[in-house]
């Protein structure tokens, strides 16, 4: 009987995971071969085009590269400084730990809730949708990844580094500039490639800053055509040529992000290696 | 050189001050951002909870014509959608931790345990489109008639799988959520599983207990407080998840008692409506969702913090 419910527990775990294998197969494979379908020279090369013609997903391609930079260039310096805050500066005062805490719920905090924000906080202001209200909205969820990361690599600096620094008389901004950084370098860039995985997805937070655009735009006061949001509306949409565009867009996303994902994971691999090896 | 350069050290130490300052702000802008949301949440949602009030939270009615809003309807989905996705990811999370950690042979621990968290990098609008397109047929036309048929003859629960199968409503909406949040759950719990002493585990064997025995007695016990915590941040990103149900759940205001019906939930009505919303009350109605979502994810994800942080002082001081 023991042995009984061992092995019937045991299958059952094993069927766990198969399923949690099943469902990561299906999703790649329906984007795959749906993506493939609806991929074409043109996607790259044209703008999304209006219902039952032919296009591409040139501007919505645009939209998503240069938001998604420009939220990173906003949120990771911030995340960056804050991080370093928390490992060196605050170490243990009561507002690190407050600040770690509410930095952890800010990191799985819903990301529509930012969106509400950053529209309430930048769209109503300025009176419009724009593409700058999107980036914004991008770095408010790119600074708490950037920060525990940070925070996390520069932990990961031995002592001894920093002592030998601060021995030689120098003050702790230059330790961290000329001595941690450096040392902690591939560590923040996996922090970055991870950040920029994360936000160069998201949807819901710029359903309501930066909108869509059907046009070709590079003003980032206006509207501007992204990715995930033109997925959503094309994929909701009864017309075939846009859901077929919808599932193209949808293989690029995820191919960028599981690339950036498994990069990050090389890197970090690579970091834990050198750590082994130098002991 | 061995005169000491005045100027020198007092320029480096102006750019420790400065340096050090901007690190400080920086840390205290994450604080702000939090407050911030909040306190731009209530302002945004203080017409219509001022003239709702507390009927905001208990009426079902959601009529942008007459202008009459109440937040029964998305809540009710929020938290059945949630329920749904974690009565069929916890178990199976727990299965894939339980297998990770104490069945599989080391080669493939790494593998798998990859692929799981790579699961969890796909953006949730993959998962959105890929429940309408693909999950969504396949429950219309075998899961659904199969539940209404045999279930939905059973007293009680029967009442749950009745009316004609949709293919998109609550029951696919969490089903489509499990698998969304089945990567973290799994993760956290194989993590929080890695945490249980190999001496613990080693005094069950040598007693004769069998692996099942060695978990539900020794592993389980001594991960519980971690395990909850796992669920309970799953659970925080299953009630604020928008795009994965937004595309699966239907969009009606309604209590429906049947699962197989749709429905919505605030995050996906905010995210179906907020655009087109005329009127300064119906946008209002919509923060207003908003502000309820915030303080219902911000309770779970911070009991959750809470726990995870207490196992982490714990195991920090044992190990």
């Amino acid at each position: 009987m023991r042995r009984f419910r061992n092995g019937a527990f045991l299958a059952l775990a094993v069927l766990a995971t198969t399923i949690g294998l099943a469902c990561l197969a299906a999703i790649l494979w329906t984007l795959v071969s749906h993506g493939f379908a609806g991929l074409s020279s043109q996607v790259f090369t044209q703008m999304t085009p209006p219902p039952g013609s032919r296009g591409g997903l040139l501007n919505a391609i645009y939209g998503s590269v240069v938001m998604t930079l420009l939220g990173i260039l906003i949120g990771s310096p911030i995340g960056l400084l804050a991080g370093t805050y928390l490992a060196e500066y605050g170490r243990r005062s009561p507002l690190s730990t407050t600040i770690r805490f509410i930095n952890d719920v800010l990191l799985s905090a819903p990301s529509i809730i930012i969106g509400l924000f950053v529209y309430q906080i930048v769209v109503v202001r300025v009176g419009h949708f724009s593409a700058l209200a999107g980036a914004i909205a991008l770095a408010v969820i790119a600074i708490p990844v950037t920060l525990r990361t940070t925070e996390d690599m520069l932990n990961l600096v031995p002592a001894g580094m920093k002592d030998a620094s601060a021995a030689l008389g120098a003050y702790p901004w230059r330790t961290l500039i000329s001595v941690i950084y450096p040392a902690a370098r591939s560590g923040i860039v996996t922090g970055l490639l991870l950040a920029i995985a994360r936000i160069s997805g998201e949807t819901a937070p710029l359903l309501f800053t930066a909108l869509n655009n059907q046009f070709w735009s590079t003003d980032l006061n206006a509207p501007m055509a992204n990715l995930p949001v033109v997925i959503f509306q094309f994929a909701l949409s009864p017309y075939t040529n846009w859901q077929d565009l919808a599932w193209a867009g949808a293989l690029i996303i995820t191919t960028t992000i599981l690339l950036l994902s498994i990069l990050a994971r090389f890197l970090l691999a690579m970091l834990q290696a050198q750590r082994g090896g130098g002991r | 050189m061995a005169i000491i350069d005045q100027g020198h050290a007092a320029r480096q130490l102006i750019y420790e001050k400065v340096f050090r300052s901007a690190t400080l702000c920086a840390a205290i802008l994450v604080l702000l951002i939090l407050g911030g949301v909040g306190a731009s949440l209530v302002h945004g949602a203080w017409p219509a909870l001022h003239r709702f009030g507390t009927g905001f939270v208990t009426r079902e009615i959601w009529n942008p014509v007459t202008q009459q809003f109440g937040a029964l309807g998305p809540m009710y989905g929020t938290i059945v959608t949630s329920l749904i996705a974690m009565l069929l990811a916890v178990p199976t999370g727990f299965g894939i931790a339980l297998f990770l950690t104490e069945l599989c042979p080391p080669w493939l621990k790494r593998p798998i345990g990859i692929a799981i968290e790579l699961l969890a990098a796909v953006p949730s609008i993959i998962f959105g489109i890929w429940g309408l397109f693909v999950l969504a047929p396949i429950l219309q036309s075998q899961t659904q008639p199969w539940l209404i048929a045999h279930v939905g003859a059973v007293p009680v629960i029967g009442s749950l799988f009745r009316g004609p199968p949709f293919g998109i409503g609550i029951l696919t909406a969490g089903v489509v959520l499990a698998i969304m949040v089945l990567p973290f759950i799994a993760a956290t719990m194989r993590d929080v599983f890695d945490t249980v002493p190999a001496m613990l585990k080693e005094s069950g064997y040598g007693l004769g207990a069998t692996t099942w025995e060695v978990i539900w007695h020794i592993v389980v016990p001594h991960s519980r407080v971690g395990m909850v915590g796992g669920v309970m941040l799953g659970l925080g990103r299953a009630l604020g998840e928008t795009m994965a149900v937004t595309f699966v759940i239907g969009n009606a205001h309604r209590i429906s008692a049947s699962l197989l019906a749709p429905g919505s939930t605030i995050a996906s009505a905010i995210a179906n409506e907020f655009t087109e919303a005329d009127g300064d009350l119906y946008t209002s109605s919509l923060i207003a969702l908003g502000l309820l979502l915030f303080l219902i994810t911000f309770t779970v994800i911070a009991l959750a913090q809470a726990m995870l942080r207490r196992l982490e002082r714990q195991s920090g001081g044992r190990l």
